[in-house]
């Protein structure tokens, strides 16, 4: 973190202390200077051409208009909180009556129904997605390692996983609803069924790039450290543990960075087809609501997507720079 | 040191080859005594580093056998430890980390923490990295790292050190240092040691005897050399010394008139060969003789 804040002010500060001022301004311009170019000139071509777009619910989005849409949700989930607030309060109230009348009385805490607001489907969202992809993880890559290290179970199952790995979501998700409809039954579920088809339609579709790329990154372990961990009679889980997932760490990051985005992308499609609370349903709620507002609001929702998927990424890049044993390579 | 303790008996390996097999070692047959110093040394690729894997078992012969104590080789194990040309250290742990994954093997049971702790900075310090001890191979010299490969193989306690090239990668000044930190520990362990080598000299500083092999494919034993030089040896006494020149031309006719260097072979290892050269050139008896194939290499190297 520290290393790319630095990164961020250290071309203004070399301007100054430079001997070669004009060197360190060019730096300067093509590190920060260009990227805000860049955006400023993206939100005048969005604005010019917005302005000439006219749909069925009025004119195309600005990036003004997305703006007043951003607040209207902030005010929007704001007074939800505290009408949520106020609810509690209430039945608190009535329930602390009930029990001085008559000590024996049953209170009943209901929980407030009130309809999500965008902030909550983003957390919703962002569970479920964290959810899938874990699993997804916790399957793929000790079955990557597994596949990895045995050429015959690699043939063997190769030809399945290229047959699934390029399936879409949406292909899956019918099938899924069903499986989760007829198994997952139980008087008081722990998880909503919308959660666990979002969940497993995510975890199939995000499992393929890990599982690959473990797996190759496993099989290309150096014969060398294959020798040394031979004539050291290392045991299958010390030889997986010491020289198995230390060598496949950055093959296996590659895979996990590459899952978790389409993880992401992935769920809102879920989301939006099969009507499971989330990202992807406030905007197919905002299509079919069709006010003056909807297209402001879901161009609010696809810049949101878009900063959480590359926020994951990052994350994901900084994991990998901590648990990687290999601090010169360059990763991005 | 009279009986046997390691023996290699009508070992032939054939590897199989899209082209049919192919037979790199033929009836190879080797005596060794406890606490012995054997080198191996021959022309590239006639097959030592089989040999050695053979002896390690990372390799089966297809005919014959390798008996250690009366026990036939079959599989690798830490009594029969290696030391690896490119070092082969786990690049994610400290070199304290790499003698401690092979400590923790060996000795596991049989050694409590504060023991084994005790025993891994031994080792380290005996190889002289016990100022850089927890320090990842990436940020410690090529020697270094050898020197740690060195320490880890030692720590096991091998009945056997078997050790490929152990400084071919290395500039000549690190070389020496190294050989003669082998040395020191040598005279203080007396292990059994099977040592590759393209380099004369270090062929015989360092051995009690030098095993020559022909070239490939088909490679066998050529000649065995008994190096009867008192120990401690010191390479600039030594240098001066006639019995050491003469085993040193020994190996050198060996090499360059018994076993002329096949020509595919000459521009693959192009280092190897100018090294092997220069041996030649400063060899007085040999030069002569072997002027013409040294400019012939010479040349190699060149379009090499
Ligand atoms: N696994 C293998 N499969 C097929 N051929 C092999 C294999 N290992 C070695 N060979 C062949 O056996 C011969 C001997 O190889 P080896 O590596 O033992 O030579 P070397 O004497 O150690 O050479 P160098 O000095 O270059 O290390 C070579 O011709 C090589 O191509
Ligand atoms: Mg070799």
């Amino acid at each position: 973190m520290s290393h790319s804040s630095t990164n961020l002010f250290s071309p203004v500060l070399a301007i100054f202390q430079s001997e070669n001022p004009g060197a360190a301004l060019l730096n300067f311009v093509k590190q920060l200077v260009m990227p805000v170019i860049g955006i400023l000139v993206f939100l005048l071509i969005w604005d010019i051409g917005a302005k000439n777009i006219h749909t069925s619910l009025g004119t195309f989005p600005g990036p003004v208009q997305v703006y007043e849409q951003t607040i209207g949700l902030i005010d929007e989930h704001q007074a939800e909180r505290q009408k949520e607030q106020a609810f509690y309060e209430r039945q608190e109230k009535r329930n602390a009556k009930k029990l001085a009348k008559n000590p024996d009385a049953k209170v009943k805490i209901r929980p407030y129904t009130g309809k999500p607001t965008f902030f909550d489907q983003i957390g919703t969202s962002l569970v479920t997605v964290l959810a899938g992809f874990v699993l997804a993880s916790l399957i793929a890559i000790p079955a990557g390692i597994m596949i990895g290290l045995n050429q015959p179970l690699y043939s063997a199952l190769n030809p399945l996983i290229q047959l699934f790995k390029p399936v879409s979501p949406l292909a899956w998700l019918p099938l899924v609803t069903m499986v989760v409809s007829a198994l997952y039954v139980s008087k008081d579920p722990m998880f909503a069924k919308s959660f666990i088809t979002s969940l497993v339609t995510v975890s199939l579709c995000c499992l393929w790039p890990t599982l690959l790329n473990t797996a190759v990154g496993v099989s290309a372990i150096s014969k060398d450290l294959q020798n040394v961990s031979q004539v050291l009679r290392l045991s299958f889980m010390t030889h997986v543990i010491k020289i198995v997932l230390p060598s496949s760490i950055p093959m296996m990051f590659t895979g996990l960075r590459l899952s978790l985005g389409i993880a992401w992308m992935v769920l809102i499609a879920a989301e939006m087809l099969a009507q499971n609370p989330g990202l992807g349903k406030f905007v197919w709620d905002e299509f079919q609501n069709g006010s003056s507002n909807s297209l402001g609001r879901i161009m609010v929702a696809v810049l949101v997507i878009g900063l959480i998927g590359f926020m994951l990424d990052r994350i994901m890049l900084l994991i990998q720079k901590k648990v990687s044993w290999d601090k010169t390579a360059v990763l991005r | 040191m009279t009986t046997t303790h390691l023996e290699l008996t009508g070992v032939d390996i054939e590897f199989p080859t899209p082209s049919g097999p192919f037979k790199a070692l033929d009836n190879v047959n080797l005596k060794i005594k406890k606490g012995e110093y054997i080198s191996l040394i021959g022309h590239s690729g006639c097959g030592k580093s089989t040999v050695l894997n053979i002896v390690a078992g990372l390799y089966q012969a297809t005919k014959g056998g390798v008996l250690l104590d009366g026990k036939e080789v079959n599989e690798p194990g830490p009594e029969r430890a290696v030391v690896f040309q490119n070092h082969s250290l786990l690049p994610w742990l400290t070199a304290y980390e790499n003698v401690e994954l092979a400590v923790n093997q060996v000795f596991k049971g049989k050694k409590s923490k504060a023991e084994m702790k005790a025993w891994i900075e031994h080792n380290l310090e005996l190889v002289h990295m016990t100022h850089a001890m927890h320090k990842r191979p990436d940020e410690i010299s090529g020697g270094m790292k050898q020197r740690v490969g060195i320490a880890r193989a030692l720590a096991m306690e091998p009945k056997v050190l078997l050790m490929d090239e152990p400084f071919g990668a290395l500039d000549a000044l690190t070389r020496a240092h190294l050989q003669d930190s082998l040395m020191e520990i040598q005279n203080e362990l007396n292990n059994t040691v099977i040592m590759i080598t393209h380099d004369v000299d270090e062929a015989v500083l360092l051995s009690d005897r030098i095993v020559m092999m022909t070239n490939g494919p088909e490679a066998t034993v050529g000649e065995i050399l008994e190096i009867d030089l008192p120990r401690p040896r010191n390479r600039i006494e030594l240098a001066d010394d006639p019995q050491y020149n003469h085993y040193r031309a020994a190996v050198l006719s060996f090499l360059y008139e018994k076993q002329r260097k096949p020509e595919e072979g000459g521009a693959a290892k192009p280092a190897k060969e100018k090294k092997l050269a220069q041996d030649v050139q400063d060899t007085p008896e040999i030069a002569a003789v072997s002027a013409e194939e040294t400019t012939e290499s010479a040349d190699k190297v060149k379009a090499a």
